[in-house]
């Protein structure tokens, strides 16, 4: 790194003359690298403890400063782009125009495979982008290196496919299938048949925590650890059937949506759901998550899609007149939406903090094709769909991110490399508990929650609630004399007595108020006799 | 005009072109692209943390011949594979730590040999004992097929020197050829001469220990049998200052890094780290042993120090923390009485009652041999994500677990009672009493006396 800065010194003075222009450009890019505020330690007491974190903090701002530059230099590849100048639209520029402009590597990546009687097809793709998984539901598993747009096998399993997903990478993949999910290898092979699931309409799976995540007919959502089999929750949602999952990115939890308008949050840890958004008023027909997390899409069957904000659980945006069966965020942030044989892809088109989500691009499929399901191709800018006869791939400029890390998710990965991050990854394994909302709080303090005392006030008013609540009650009838008015009275004076009984009294007579010593002769008092001082 | 770009990538771009040539590796540091990155490193943190307890093996070799128990010990400050050790039968020898081996012997004494010290220049040993004779010998020059033979030379002394009264322990200036040694008093000798050159006398006890300070060659520190540290300056013909203990010192040790810090180990189980040019109060009391310090060696880092005691133990402490960092115990190993810390920081010795020198490793996990530098990193970045999130109770509580030997065990918790009940005596009588009557005196000085000047 330190032989990358000195080059760094030498381009900054040729390239770019206006320095301080790179400055405030390098400053935006060090905040997303700072992760955060740093400590505030003025308060800090303790010395020690302040020159140490003081040092990390320099630490932390130094790493930022050297991301920040490579990411302004040294990164290879810059993202892809669609621009217009004048009265042109960007929505009007169809495929066959991005195929004239477009290198022919690139173009390659628009096409269409028809396979008119086994659809329609649900497509995955592993999280590197080079493999792709489509899934016909006449039972059709067909898994293709996309690198080469070379076949690498196909399986007929001769019943309903509902849904596939690779887990860890492109080695094995799960299918929901009539009556149980499965697991196959690479190879065709079935691994695993997942009995304990039952009939699963929807298969996700989490990637860190190696839990494959499966909501099936009866409305179940189970968690199975893939590594060792295990059931790791096996929750009762008590929300009828549904095949709307999905998993945020930021933080693993899953997303179920409803037919009765409503988006659940749930972890493996927890048999409720962790909040609940009521989001449209009809069912919901789709939801996605934007890579950062704090972003969620929901469409409904009314006819709208909500751009909803995670970090405030409310509504950012409704864009109306559209009803989206399925609907996918790519890497740098575009919604694509499908319904019928028609693609729209959002854009967000404010910058900063606020969003604003406006059209982008369109893609009109042949008609009577009806779109399954979209996913856009990581690292890549493609958008994958699956669709009633076949599945097809669409360029969309921009949705894409151009750099990966061969430590993350390496598309020209070697079969080396993929054996060691396969050890690397599952030692890294996170438990079940991690997942929840807020990953960051993790090795973080809680704050220290002040126990509040009920003031007098307070105190007085529960008391005249339980006084109340004993004089109302109903005694039942007694016999053998027992239900005689003075019986009954004196057991209702008991009842108002023990309530009463239960707040100590508060008297403050004058004469201990007497007995208290001043604020002065305190400070002449041993410590343990210091509490029989007044306080003001 | 419409302006068009996608990520397109050839494969020459992103491959190797050479099967001989590395494989291309791209980095993106962007936080979007590793979600959970946090839970991720305390994963990391966690597994090294248990990595490092199943790793923890830090006996390395036992080194017996001796015929007593190891009575004293000296490193070779210019050889790292040697070392001199010394028993209660009079027997001296040079081992190499590489093969654990004896290189030779120093017969000679008759009774039990309490001093042994190297002159810096590694040529001249110098040993004393309760034979009231000093005797130097020429250290034999390491050769390669020495250490492969098992034959045993035995070296004669080149000077030996009688005194009056039994030594009590010995040790060399660095860089001049002075050496100091105790008994009765504290006398100052040259190499070439029979007779002390200088005597010092500060009360009637028994001096027991004595050490050179690494920084300033005419400054050395004493304790005595009287509780007494003494500093000593040999520019002057009185001692400089002394202060007494309520406890004896029994070994001292300079810091080689500032060499203004001693640490000495004293027979109540703690050990007092001081500023030598204000004795008044202690700088640090280390806390663990939970019977008498026999001795004491820095590390030549100076960052940490290694401790021997009665309790059959040898703890590594941080030179400015209050509890140790690592306790090493066997079944057999008793009384230690002497202890090291290799000149390279890697290894601690010791030397105990059954005869036997063990070596040990400094760090208990410690990968030994040569490391590739990616080995390195990975050892870098795991210790980096522990010293993270050590303050989170799973990762602290793998980090400072320890398996005590039960007596050792009992004794802490019996002694942590007593504390205990002392404190809260303390405080209850600080409570009733009138304020400023009764002052609580803090254990870095509770301990000492006085300070005469």
């Amino acid at each position: 790194m330190e032989v990358n800065t000195e080059d760094n010194n030498v381009m900054e003075k040729v390239l770019l003359p206006d320095e301080q222009e790179i400055d405030v450009e390098l400053e935006a890019k060090e905040k997303k690298y700072l992760r955060g505020e740093g400590a505030n330690l003025e308060l800090l007491k303790d010395k020690k403890l302040k020159s140490q974190l003081a040092s990390r903090e320099k630490i932390y701002g130094k790493s930022a400063k050297y991301a920040a530059k490579i990411e302004k230099w040294l990164l290879p590849a810059s993202a892809g782009y669609l621009e217009t100048e004048g009265l042109e639209k960007t929505w009007r520029v169809k495929q066959t125009d991005i195929a004239k402009e477009v290198d022919i590597l690139s173009s390659r990546k628009q096409y269409d495979i028809v396979l008119p009687d086994l659809g329609p097809y649900k497509v995955d793709f592993t999280a590197s982008g080079r493999h792709m998984l489509a899934g016909g539901r006449k039972g059709h598993l067909a898994l293709v290196d996309m690198m080469n747009m070379k076949l690498i096998r196909e399986i007929q399993v001769g019943e309903t496919v509902r849904d596939v997903a690779f887990l860890q990478d492109e080695d094995l993949f799960a299918a929901a299938q009539k009556k149980y999910a499965y697991i196959y290898k690479s190879n065709g092979a079935e691994a695993h048949c997942l009995k304990e699931s039952g009939p699963v309409t929807r298969l996700r799976y989490l990637k860190n925590h190696f839990l494959l995540a499966s909501v099936n007919k009866i409305g179940q959502l189970r968690f199975q650890d893939t590594t060792n089999g295990s059931m790791e929750a096996s929750i009762r949602t008590g929300k009828g059937r549904t095949d709307v999952m999905e998993v945020n990115p930021y933080n693993n939890v899953v997303a179920l949506g409803h037919s009765g308008g409503t988006v659940t949050m749930w972890t493996p840890k927890m048999q409720a759901p962790l909040f609940q958004m009521r989001c449209h008023p009809g069912p919901v027909s789709s939801v996605a998550f934007h890579p950062n997390g704090h972003l969620m899409a929901t469409s409904g069957k009314e006819r709208k899609i909500k751009i909803w904000d995670l970090r405030k659980y409310e509504e950012i945006q409704t864009i109306h007149g559209f009803h989206a069966k399925t609907l996918s965020f790519s890497q740098k942030g575009l919604l694509a939406a499908g319904t019928g044989s028609f693609v729209q892809v959002l854009g967000d088109s404010s910058s900063g903090s606020s969003h604003n989500y406006s059209r982008y691009m369109n893609h009109s499929m042949v008609k009577g094709y009806q779109i399954e399901k979209l996913m856009f191709r990581p690292y890549e800018d493609v958008l994958g769909i699956g669709h009633s006869m076949g599945w097809s791939s669409i360029l969309i400029p921009g949705s894409g991110e151009p750099n990966f890390d061969s430590w993350v998710a390496n598309p020209f990965e070697t079969l080396k490399q993929k054996r060691e991050k396969q050890i690397h990854s599952l030692l890294d394994k996170l438990p079940p508990e991690t997942v929840m909302l807020d990953p960051s709080k993790i090795g973080a303090m809680r704050p220290a929650r002040r126990k509040e005392k009920p003031t007098r006030g307070e105190i007085e008013a529960e008391k005249e609630l339980a006084i109340e609540a004993a004089k109302s009650t109903e005694l039942k009838n007694k016999t053998k004399g027992r239900n005689k008015p003075s019986k009954r009275t004196r057991k209702k004076k008991e009842l108002v007595e023990s309530a009463k009984r239960s707040f100590p009294a508060q008297e403050h007579s004058a004469a201990s108020k007497k007995r208290r010593i001043g604020e002065e002769e305190a400070a002449e008092l041993p410590a343990s006799l210091k509490r029989f001082a007044r306080k003001k | 005009m419409v302006k068009i770009k996608v990520i397109s990538r050839s494969v020459d771009e992103y491959t190797r072109e050479r099967s001989q040539d590395l494989q291309r590796v791209f980095h993106n540091f962007d936080p979007s692209l590793r979600p959970m990155e946090k839970a991720v490193e305390y994963q990391r943190a966690l597994t090294s943390a248990k990595l490092e307890k199943i790793f923890a093996r830090p006996f390395v070799g036992a080194m017996d011949g001796h015929r007593d128990g190891i009575s004293c010990m000296a490193k070779n400050p210019n050889y790292l594979k040697g070392i001199f050790s010394a028993s209660m039968d009079g027997d001296i020898r040079l081992w190499d730590i590489a093969t654990r081996r004896t290189v030779c012997q120093f017969p000679g004494h008759r009774g039990s040999v309490r001093g042994l010290t190297v002159s810096t220049d590694g040529n001249v040993l110098v040993s004393c004992g309760t034979d009231s004779t000093v005797r130097l010998w020429n250290v034999p020059r390491p050769s390669l097929e020495d250490s492969d033979t098992s034959s045993e030379k035995s070296i004669e002394p080149s000077a030996v020197y009688v005194g009056k009264n039994a030594f009590w322990a010995v040790d060399h200036q660095f860089e001049r050829d002075l050496f100091a040694t105790t008994g009765a008093q504290l006398d100052i000798w040259n190499h070439n001469r029979s007779q002390p050159v200088q005597s010092y006398q500060w009360g009637t006890d028994t001096v027991i220990s004595v050490r050179f300070n690494p920084g300033e060659p005419d400054i050395l520190a004493a304790s005595a049998g009287d509780r007494s540290i003494t500093i000593y300056d040999l520019r002057m013909s009185i001692p400089a200052r002394k202060i007494i203990m309520m406890t004896k010192t029994n070994s001292i040790a300079w810091n080689p890094m500032e060499p203004m810090n001693l640490t000495a180990a004293n027979e109540d189980g703690n050990c007092y780290s001081f500023d030598g040019r204000k004795m008044d109060e202690a700088k640090c009391v280390h806390k663990d042993h939970v019977s008498a310090v026999m001795d004491i060696d820095f590390s030549p880092t100076g960052r940490e120090f290694v401790t021997g005691s009665y309790d059959r133990s040898v703890r590594i402490f941080p030179y400015n923390g209050g509890h140790s960092r690592e306790i090493y115990h066997t079944k057999r190993m008793q009384r230690v009485f002497c202890v090291k810390y290799s000149c390279d920081a890697t290894y601690v010795l010791s030397g105990s009652d059954d005869t036997n020198i063990r070596l040990w490793k400094a760090k208990a996990s410690e990968q030994l041999g040569v490391i590739l530098p990616r080995e390195q990193r990975k050892h870098e970045y795991n210790e980096a994500v522990k010293n993270r999130y050590k303050h989170l109770p799973e990762i602290k509580r793998i980090v400072r677990h320890r398996h005590l030997p039960k007596p050792i065990h009992k004794a802490t918790l019996e002694s942590r009672a007593m504390n205990d009940a002392k404190r809260k005596k303390d405080a209850k009588r600080k409570a009733h009493s009138a304020p400023g009557s009764v002052v609580t005196v803090p254990l870095r000085k509770r301990r000492i006396i006085k300070e005469v000047e």
